[in-house]
């Protein structure tokens, strides 16, 4: 990645970001940057608050405390489909396309996202290229594909919306080894397209190896922050997870 | 098997599809809120009841302008409903959404029990439509006739409305899951309030055929519709009401049933062999049969077993 002389600003910054299930902490004091064109890594252990922050920063759950600031401006209490349709687009946890839908369905419903109706056949178009094998499938119902076709559907829908920020939760979970692969080969393509990406993960040692810089989450607190040369180094995963 | 008993049957056929029609409409009404907002609409009745109370006080203005009023006061109404109750009551619990539809309910038979009066207004639309038609030996009232093509008209309607537009793409989509839709950009306020306005719209059709499709609901009372809407709800429970062709059509398969037994069960006699005494019995029978049978609904898909797939 390119780093301009001028430190950017961050698409988002989260600010001693803090989520409450009722009397429970599940994220606390939480700080994050994802400048322009970066690829960030969340990872950590189940139950880490990884999912939680996300779902904070779309809105779908409320934050306790902190700031959440999507191109300098805070998105604090904003519901999710105003945040969406400001430029961030979201592959949820668990693929969650809709079943009974078809896949040309499927992702017009991505266009609902976009801030500017003009350009949206183009949209479509681009993400048939992207993905050849949701143009053959486009009138099957999405019920009916694979697992890994379905994750690259709700990536497709993501994608219609031609977000600035692309935040992907766990988008190789529940998937078999093999189709995990084309999974991060598609983040890759998408990546060449100069998107801006949060991606939580359990695969640790993947993500950190294809992020530019991979945040360490474990009990609601960054624990540290990895770069890509950390991948190989033993140590320093295991006390990512672990603890030193 | 007599010709004359023959005509009489298919008479009574018919006049079971067109009731079955207007519930089944109503069933479309109740289902379409229900899919965006889980919320179960006890007070659809009462849109009824005002849009045929608007019909009943202008019953000497020009016909066109009586239905305008009627469709203004019942698509009014149901964004009174949206703004002043469901819309608050977003976060709340599916049954305090139910129990605020009976408030309203009551609330709306009250003001017009006291603005009214308890003795009904009578209201014929267009009178020409309660006139019986010859179609080969069949005597048809012109209503029947208007009142199931104008059902399938409606529905076929909707049906492109809800897969060729953007809007009814999105309606599905959060019936189906309107957090995921939300999470996709679909303004679910948008979504939920257009839902409301067809589902008046709806109502305000089925005020103006139903005084004219079913001869004693000519009269317009405070609790005018309360009936139809505890015997569709009822339909939509038994039908599917997660989906809106199940709920649809056990809407229609209600008031086909009501119909067909109110026909074809002996009505003379002296108690308890009269249709009027036990046709409610006989249709509440079949609903306990059919729930103890197919407690999913009658038309609802039968469960997959939830496969993950990888």
């Amino acid at each position: 990645m390119s780093t301009p002389d001028a430190e950017p600003q961050p698409v988002l910054e989260l600010r001693g970001l803090d989520v409450r299930y009722g009397t429970v902490p599940a994220v606390r004091n939480v700080d994050l940057q994802v400048r322009r064109g970066e690829i960030v890594g969340l990872i950590g252990p189940n139950g880490a608050g990884k999912s939680t922050t996300l779902h904070a920063i779309v809105g779908a759950v409320p934050a306790s405390g902190g700031e959440i600031i999507l191109n300098g401006a805070s998105i604090l209490g904003r519901p999710p489909e105003r945040i969406v349709r400001m430029g961030v687009g979201l592959v949820p946890e668990g693929r969650r396309v809709f079943a009974e839908l078809t896949v040309e369905e499927n992702l017009r419903l991505g266009l609902a996202g976009r801030r500017t109706k003009d350009g949206a056949q183009e949209a479509l178009e681009a993400v048939d290229e992207l993905f050849p094998v949701l143009r053959e499938a486009r009138k099957r119902q999405a019920g009916l594909l694979s697992g890994g076709q379905q994750q690259q559907l709700a990536i497709g829908r993501a994608l219609v919306a031609e977000p600035e920020l692309l935040l992907l939760d766990e988008p190789s979970l529940g998937l078999a080894p093999s189709v995990v692969d084309t999974v991060f080969d598609t983040l890759r393509a998408i990546r060449e397209r100069g998107l801006t990406i949060l991606l939580v993960e359990q695969r640790a040692q993947r993500t950190v190896a294809f992020a530019d810089r991979t945040y360490v989450l474990a009990n609601g607190e960054l624990r540290m922050t990895l770069v890509p040369e950390d991948a190989n180094d033993t140590k320093r995963m295991v006390a990512a997870y672990f603890g030193s | 098997m007599t010709l004359a008993s023959t005509t009489t049957q298919l008479q009574t056929l018919l006049d079971a599809t067109a009731l079955g029609s207007i519930y089944g409409l109503m069933a479309i009404g109740i289902g379409l809120v229900f899919g965006v907002l889980r919320l179960v609409n006890f007070a659809y009745g009462q849109l009824i009841m005002a849009g045929a109370y608007a019909l009943a006080l202008t019953q000497d203005a020009p016909i066109v302008a009586s239905i305008a009023l009627c469709f203004a006061v019942v698509l009014g109404l149901s964004l009174a409903m949206e703004f002043a109750a469901f819309r608050p009551l977003r976060r709340a619990s599916p049954t305090t959404m139910l129990v605020a539809t009976f408030a309203i309910s009551y609330l709306l038979q009250s003001i017009a029990l006291v603005r009214f009066g308890a003795i009904g207004k009578i209201v014929v639309v267009i009178p020409g439509l309660t006139q019986p038609v010859t179609i080969g030996g069949l005597h048809v009232r012109w209503i029947t006739i208007v009142t199931i093509l104008l059902a399938a008209g409606v529905f076929a309607a909707l049906s492109l409305f809800l897969t060729r537009t953007s809007i009814g793409l999105q309606m599905r989509a959060a019936s189906m899951d309107s957090q995921t839709a939300r999470l996709l950009g679909v303004r679910a306020n948008a979504v939920i309030t257009v839902a409301v306005l067809v589902s008046g719209a709806i109502a305000a059709i089925v005020a103006v055929i139903l005084p004219m499709a079913v001869p004693e609901r000519i009269l317009v009372t405070p609790d005018y519709g309360l009936r139809e809407t505890i015997i569709v709800l009822v339909g939509v429970v038994v039908g599917g009401i997660d989906r809106l062709l199940s709920a649809t059509l056990g809407g229609f398969a209600m008031g086909f049933v009501v119909g067909a037994l109110s026909g074809f069960l002996p009505s003379s006699g002296s108690w308890p062999f009269t249709s009027s005494v036990y046709l409610d019995s006989a249709v509440f029978l079949l609903v306990i049969l059919v729930l103890l049978l197919r407690p999913e609904g009658l038309f609802a898909r039968s469960r997959r077993s939830a496969v993950e797939r990888v």
